[in-house]
């Protein structure tokens, strides 16, 4: 199932375009006011770009003069609220998808009750929504996404309005589920888009700014947006109980994050660029994890000065950065704390 | 469902509550006083109170029925259609809340009247409205329809569209979406609109009067038998308009549904 968009909403200035591949998910990351809602307003039929078109796996669903309604583009939305219908009972309101698409009683009642299961939320069947926690409604507001059968999964910052405590066993189902499937994600949350998406595609002003694999725009990203809320260290490899052996046999150490790995398991290493010391020598004795790089680049970053090597990036101050005599090709330790470096699985 | 707080209302406040209170009450307290008690049962079941009362009862319910079958669709209309000439015919449909009832009875008779505009037509093919009990039930469903379609329409526009988006997602059918989600939304603001249309109507005099004039048992509902008795025979006047007030409060009281109105 795979997904054209290239749109244009003029009283918006919105103006974007990208594709999802089959089985993919794409993450859209932006500020406020970026065009991301409004992308996936037209995309779910819910907005009529002035131009453009919307096709999936090659029925267009809007543009070439064609205009499939809403309900007849199997695109299910899952928002930030879970909007549960208050008057219908759980196990309803999962079996509304497949009953409004003309299943017989019966088997949207057993198809419900399956994806209630695969959301661990049986027990939830026979509860009004009014007696759900937050992340419980989530729970059962994706397996009434998925009930839907649908063939693209629109998520709107779809872990915003959750608690702290119960967004990362949500975040692990959302992996679960997306797993295999084409959606779309839009989010503020750089972990978010580093772990549920395959791609990310920026949104800035009404355009797309940037594109291209998750971990790349992460830890490399171009546009000023992504830099600011991104511009990660990640470290991928194989996971270890206290942090992620990489290719080269070296250990780097952490603690572990959310979802946290199992030992052998792909895992990724995260870590700030303002977390990380810049040394000529290798401090002694230390418990810290030291990395000897060679600097490709430095480039001005704010107040500081960044530090790139490789795949990594380390911010230091002007003055420490003369006092090093920091310049490309020079070799430099890489220090970073366990305690800064957080560990995923991937 | 949740506890509203309170920040403390101004003490004078009460003062002209109670009054406003007291204003509506009295006076209908007062009736009680006026009333022959040995004579009360028997001017109450009389065939003229009666048939009154059935009469009131049987057109106020098609009339409630007429309303939600018309003013349903109505206010769906008026509250999720985003067409420029909407705000023009909102104002229209409040029409019969401002007009005197005199002028709708006088209006429906210029239109379904014998010589009226589609009456005339209607008298052709030997249909007859004007002075008929489907014109009492014309009449109130004439001044009702707002008091449902505006309850409802504010119910809608409160509930908003977000549970109506996410129902087409899931691949519910417009239709579908109406009769499973929009309106068992706002179920409580449809329940209180047909109270308010059904109350109306049992009250509605002046449209009546008008366009189906008072005969026994065809239209004179039990409005228009108070009016009558009230110049030949005071003490039943009196009576009657006590039955009246009964069941008014009683369809309030008792339909009413928790929170609404």
């Amino acid at each position: 199932m795979s997904v054209n968009i290239d749109i244009r909403v003029a009283d918006r200035d919105v103006e974007v375009a990208f594709d999802v591949a089959a089985g993919e998910t794409v993450a859209i990351l932006g500020p406020n006011g970026a065009g991301k809602s409004t992308t996936l307003d037209v995309v779910g039929g819910l907005l009529r770009p002035d131009a453009g078109r919307v096709a999936l796996d090659g029925d267009v669903l809007t543009g070439d003069g064609r205009w499939v309604a809403p309900h007849a583009r199997r695109t299910a939305l899952l928002a930030q609220d879970p909007l549960l219908f208050p008057h219908l009972s759980v196990l309803e309101n999962v079996a509304f998808g497949p009953r409004s698409r003309g299943t017989g009683r019966r088997a949207a009642r057993a198809s419900a009750e399956q994806w209630l299961a695969e959301v661990d939320a049986t027990e939830l069947a026979g509860r009004r929504p009014a007696q759900l926690s937050g992340g419980q409604a989530q729970r059962v507001a994706i397996a009434r996404a998925l009930a839907a059968d649908p063939r693209l999964l629109l998520l709107d910052e779809p872990m915003a309005a959750l608690d702290i405590a119960v967004a990362p066993a949500l975040r692990q189902l959302l992996r679960r589920v997306l797993a295999g499937r084409t959606a779309v994600v839009v989010t503020h949350h750089v972990l978010d888009a580093l772990l549920l998406a395959d791609r990310v595609v920026v949104l800035e002003g009404g355009r797309v700014v940037e594109q291209g694999p998750a971990r790349d725009v992460l830890s490399r990203p171009r546009s000023s947006f992504a830099a600011r809320f991104a511009g990660l260290n990640l470290v991928a490899g194989t996971a270890t109980p206290d942090g992620v052996r990489r290719p080269d046999g070296s250990v780097l150490h952490g603690t572990p994050g959310d979802p946290a790995p199992a030992a052998g398991d792909e895992a990724v290493a995260v870590f700030r660029p303002s977390a990380v010391a810049v040394h000529r020598e290798p401090p002694g004795g230390s418990p810290r994890n030291a990395l000897v790089v060679r600097i490709d680049e430095l480039e001005p970053h704010g107040d500081t000065l960044r530090v790139r090597a490789g795949d990594l990036a380390a911010d230091v101050t002007l003055a420490a950065a003369t006092e090093l005599g920091l310049a490309p090709g020079t070799e430099v330790v890489f220090v970073v704390k366990a305690t800064e470096v957080s560990v995923h699985a991937r | 469902m949740s506890r509203s707080r309170h920040v403390g209302l101004p003490r004078w406040v009460y003062l002209p509550a109670a009054l406003a209170g007291v204003f509506v009450v009295l006076p209908v307290a007062s009736l009680a006083t006026r009333i022959a008690w040995a004579d009360f049962p028997g001017l109450v079941t009389s065939d003229a109170a009666l048939s009154a009362l059935d009469l009131s009862l049987r057109t106020s319910a098609a009339s409630t029925l007429l309303c939600l079958v018309l003013g349903v669709p109505l206010a769906v209309v008026l509250a999720r259609s985003e067409a420029r000439w909407l705000g023009p015919a909102r104002s229209l449909v409040l029409l019969p809340l401002v007009l005197p009832p005199v002028v709708g009875g006088i209006a429906l008779l210029a239109a379904f009247g014998r010589k009226g505009l589609l009456g005339a037509q209607l008298e052709a093919w030997g249909i007859q409205i004007a002075f008929s009990t489907i014109a009492v039930v014309m009449a109130q469903t004439f001044v009702s329809l707002p008091f449902l379609v505006v309850s409802l329409e504010g119910a809608l526009r409160t509930a908003g569209e977000r549970y109506d988006v996410v129902a087409a997602s899931l691949g519910a059918a417009p239709t579908t979406v109406l009769r499973r989600v929009t309106l068992p939304l706002v179920l409580p603001g449809l329940a209180s609109g047909a109270v308010l249309a059904f109350a109306r109507s049992l009250g509605e005099f002046g449209a009546t009067v008008t366009f189906a004039g008072s005969l026994e048992g065809t239209t004179r509902t039990l409005p228009l038998l108070i009016y009558n008795l009230r110049v030949t025979d005071a003490d039943a006047a009196v009576a009657m308009a006590l039955l009246l007030v009964v069941v008014a409060v009683l369809v309030i009281g008792l339909v009413r549904p928790r929170g609404a109105l």
